[in-house]
């Protein structure tokens, strides 16, 4: 295998990441829980076959993927800042919303518990998506760190109550990450339903928790958050790649992401720091 | 100055609030005349924040009528409230600790330069008010590495760049040391010469006599008196508060048993700084059973990092501390509080409370091991120490489930030191124990400070407020640039000396 290759593998495999990880860290700022992210995905990547297929082309799945997250992320915001309810709970139940909404919907559109028929994609390194990835680290530093959206968004989620009484409208900037977040995010899931040219049942697998996962390594922190998604992304494409050559047991091979994961948030939890009023919403 | 046909700056009729059980405001009426310094005074709880939270608009009323400069601005918005004008800086601090200072002061109404933001405006802008007020602080500076000084004059200064005309300070002075004060004093006159209205509450008589045209007293709630400042007393005033006659006479009462053994000792203390290399450079003290020994000083000079050496919050560099014989350098806090050191922490919201929880809960709180066995907590037992405290401290509303973040500023500081207190302790370690509790409390809580002393526990205060040393102490150690620079007795010290040796003029007398 080739060094090239098994950057350019890697660089695939993180785009999803990028994307979920970028909403997550957007949302997290903002002082909300993003345990949403795996909905947000499985949502933008159904979102994406009904887009392709409609529209009978690769950008309306983008499109489409976009849609979902969007109204995903409205809804998160609804439940757990305009109606105040856990935003974990509220977070848990969007994700297990998604997994019967799209088996649900899979069924009447498509007449199918398991997949999609193919649909329009992106083959490889012709995917916009992978490209939009790269940009959306340094984008996504340069809103959290250079625009007033973002000095709101760090300012409401470590004091929600100082921000407020400068008359920031703090439940309005949490929607708006949230939203965005759900967007993001949503983009990542539509990314796997392009490249693989069809949507499969339950086919995001997790990547919105190792997602999740990456923003705590990387301290809530763009930059460091993309290196994380990056790092998981290296050792599924190892794994894969060690997988082929069978020297390893593959059982063993197939733990080498999930370990890792767990041993990087470990590690990182004692020094990370969340956002002082993560989870916490300004009273009224 | 003021003038009474003017249409008043802030009017403010018939206004009642109710929290849940607790009616914080209930019939109150307030009017403040355009370019006035007005104060507001009353007792702990007796609804002074609130009101003032409605008038600048972050609580509504159930009832009454808020006018500004004239015009009816009842249940009015935050946002609303800045833009006419009205800003307020809050009792307790309302700044984002990860931003900086110039972040924290155009929070809300940032400069944009081609979309994005325009930090280096921002910086300018600060650095600008700064020159224009004398309130001097490091733009660029995390908020978080402020010390508590520099974080009031951000507060100060955030309201100020919203071009406040009316200036709600809620007992602004209450964590600064007394040179900070005379500074903010003279912010304050210059504002009220531009023009600005200044709505002040406080509980230092003292500061309102001497600064403001007119006073309102509030008591239960309800507004009960106007007084004309140059027309009153302090003894007026501080009967109009509680209700009743109030002796403001403080006297040095001597300790009355004699000075035990030594129950903490420090030799050759070198503890790090927050932002220095070296903050306490070389202190030695002994502390003896039956006395209070005072720390005197200006903020900075090593206060902050001493106490957190001492209750083990921060490692020392070297040297040694021992608690009645026996080093506990290597003790957690926890094992600290066990073996007999007792703390009321500075800062209640960052070290001494957990604003969630219920006043019960909080009054166990670092001695939870206690209440309860095999790792299951004694309800009960919880509940009656509660209880007990209450009462004993006279912690307004009486209620053990009500969560701390409820309760008013002075109340909140009862819950600390009523846990404090209660534990079995040889050293109390005391950090500015006063801060923010009414006339009747301050009396009420240096009376408990004597007799602990009398009981033969030993007492390390520390206090920016000069005056507290000086009626509390048996000696007093005055810390300059992190080290000690001088141990008198109380007999041999005022506030002259104290202060020649607090600016560094003095020169090192008396060893420990
Ligand atoms: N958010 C709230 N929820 C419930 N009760 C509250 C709340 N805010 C204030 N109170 C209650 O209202 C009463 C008045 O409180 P307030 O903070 O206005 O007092 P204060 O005069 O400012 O006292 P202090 O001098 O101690 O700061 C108190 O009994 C307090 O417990
Ligand atoms: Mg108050």
């Amino acid at each position: 295998m080739s060094l090239l290759h098994f950057f350019g593998q890697t660089l695939r495999i993180a785009t999803p990441y990028l994307f979920a990880a970028a909403g997550g860290a957007l949302a997290e700022r903002a002082g909300v829980v993003s345990l949403t992210l795996e909905g947000f995905m499985l949502g933008g990547a159904f979102g994406a076959a009904i887009g392709a297929w409609l529209g009978g082309g690769a950008w309306f799945g983008i499109l489409g993927g976009l849609a979902v997250g969007l109204l995903l992320g409205g809804l998160h915001a609804l439940g757990s800042i305009r109606f105040g309810a856990d935003q974990i709970v509220s977070g848990v139940a969007i994700n297990l919303l998604v997994v019967g909404a799209t088996r649900f919907a899979l069924q009447l559109a498509f007449d199918s518990s398991s997949n999609s028929p193919r649909i329009a994609g992106f083959d490889g390194f012709a995917n916009p998506l992978i490209w939009a990835a790269l940009l959306l680290t340094p984008l996504l530093a340069v809103l959290l760190n250079r625009t007033r959206l973002g000095l709101r968004i760090r300012a409401v989620g470590e004091h929600p109550q100082a921000a407020a009484t400068l008359g920031v409208p703090v439940a309005r900037v949490q929607a708006v990450a949230v939203v965005i977040s759900g967007g993001l995010a949503a983009l990542g899931g539509a990314y796997l339903t392009l490249d693989q040219h069809q949507f499969t049942d339950s086919m995001t697998a997790g990547r919105g928790f190792i997602a999740l996962a990456a923003v705590i390594f990387g301290r809530w922190q763009p930059l460091r958050a993309a290196v994380a998604c990056l790092l998981f992304a290296a050792a599924e494409t190892l794994q894969i790649q060690l997988q082929a050559t069978q020297w390893i047991a593959a059982q063993f091979v197939v733990m080498i992401p999930y370990v890792l994961t767990i041993v990087a948030v470990a590690g990182a939890v004692t020094r990370a720091k969340p956002p002082a009023a993560l989870g916490r919403p300004l009273a009224s | 100055m003021t003038d009474s046909s003017a249409t008043p700056a802030v009017r403010m009729t018939g206004i009642a609030k109710r929290f849940a059980a607790v009616q914080a405001v209930a019939q109150a009426d307030l009017s403040v005349q355009p370019g006035e310094i007005h104060a507001l005074c009353g007792e702990n709880g007796a609804g002074k924040s609130t009101l003032m939270k409605i008038l600048c608009g972050m609580n509504g009323c159930d009832d009454g009528r808020i006018e500004v400069h004239g015009q009816d601005v009842t249940g009015w918005s935050t946002a609303r409230a800045i833009a006419a004008g009205v800003g307020m800086v809050h009792q307790h601090f309302m700044l984002v600790p990860t931003l900086t200072v110039a972040e924290n002061v155009v929070l809300g109404r940032e400069p944009l330069r081609h979309g994005l933001l325009d930090l280096e405006k921002a910086v300018a802008d600060v650095e600008q008010l700064c020159k224009q007020t004398g309130l001097s602080v490091p733009a660029r500076a995390l908020v978080a590495e402020l010390s508590v000084g520099q974080a009031q004059r951000v507060e100060i200064l955030k309201v100020l760049h919203r071009g406040a005309r009316v200036l709600l300070l809620d007992e602004p002075t209450a964590v600064l040391s007394p040179p900070e004060v005379v500074e903010l004093w003279k912010v304050l006159r210059t504002l009220r010469g531009s023009g600005t209205t200044i709505l002040l509450v406080t509980h230092k008589l003292d500061e309102v006599m001497e600064l403001t045209d007119r006073i309102t007293v509030m008591r239960q709630g309800r507004t009960v008196a106007v007084l004309q400042t140059p027309e009153t007393t302090p003894e007026i005033l501080a009967e109009a508060m509680v209700g009743r006659e109030v002796d403001l006479r403080v006297q040095h009462a001597k300790r009355a048993g004699s000075r035990g053994d030594v129950v903490l000792q420090l030799r050759d203390l070198r503890v790090a700084g927050r932002r220095i290399a070296e903050a306490i450079r070389g202190i030695s003290l002994d502390v003896r059973a039956g006395e209070i020994l005072g720390i005197a000083g200006v903020e900075g000079n090593g206060q902050a990092e001493l106490l957190e050496a001492l209750t083990g919050l921060r490692p020392v560099l070297s040297g040694e501390i021992s608690l009645n014989g026996k080093n506990i350098n290597a003790l957690t806090p926890r094992a600290r509080g066990d073996a007999g050191l007792s703390h009321i922490p500075e800062d209640r919201h960052e070290r001494g409370l957990i604003l969630e929880f219920s006043v019960a809960d909080n009054l166990v709180l670092g001695q939870q091991h206690h209440f309860g066995s095999k790792g299951l907590l004694d309800r009960r037992a919880i509940d009656a120490h509660a209880q007990a405290a209450i009462a004993a401290w006279d912690i307004r509303p009486p209620d053990p489930q009500a969560p701390v973040r409820t309760l008013s500023g002075g109340n909140q500081q009862k819950v600390v030191i009523a846990r404090e207190m209660a534990r079995d302790f040889s050293v109390l370690i005391a950090a500015q124990p006063t801060r923010g509790v009414d006339v009747g409390a301050i009396e009420f809580i240096h009376d408990r400070l004597r007799q602990a002393r009398d009981a033969g526990k030993a007492v390390l205060l520390v206090s920016a407020e000069l005056r507290e040393i000086l009626t509390l102490s048996d000696r007093i150690a005055v810390l300059y640039g992190g080290q000690l620079v001088a141990v008198l007795p109380r007999d041999a010290c005022s506030e002259a000396i104290l202060g020649g040796y607090m600016t560094g003029l003095g020169s090192t007398t008396e060893a420990a």
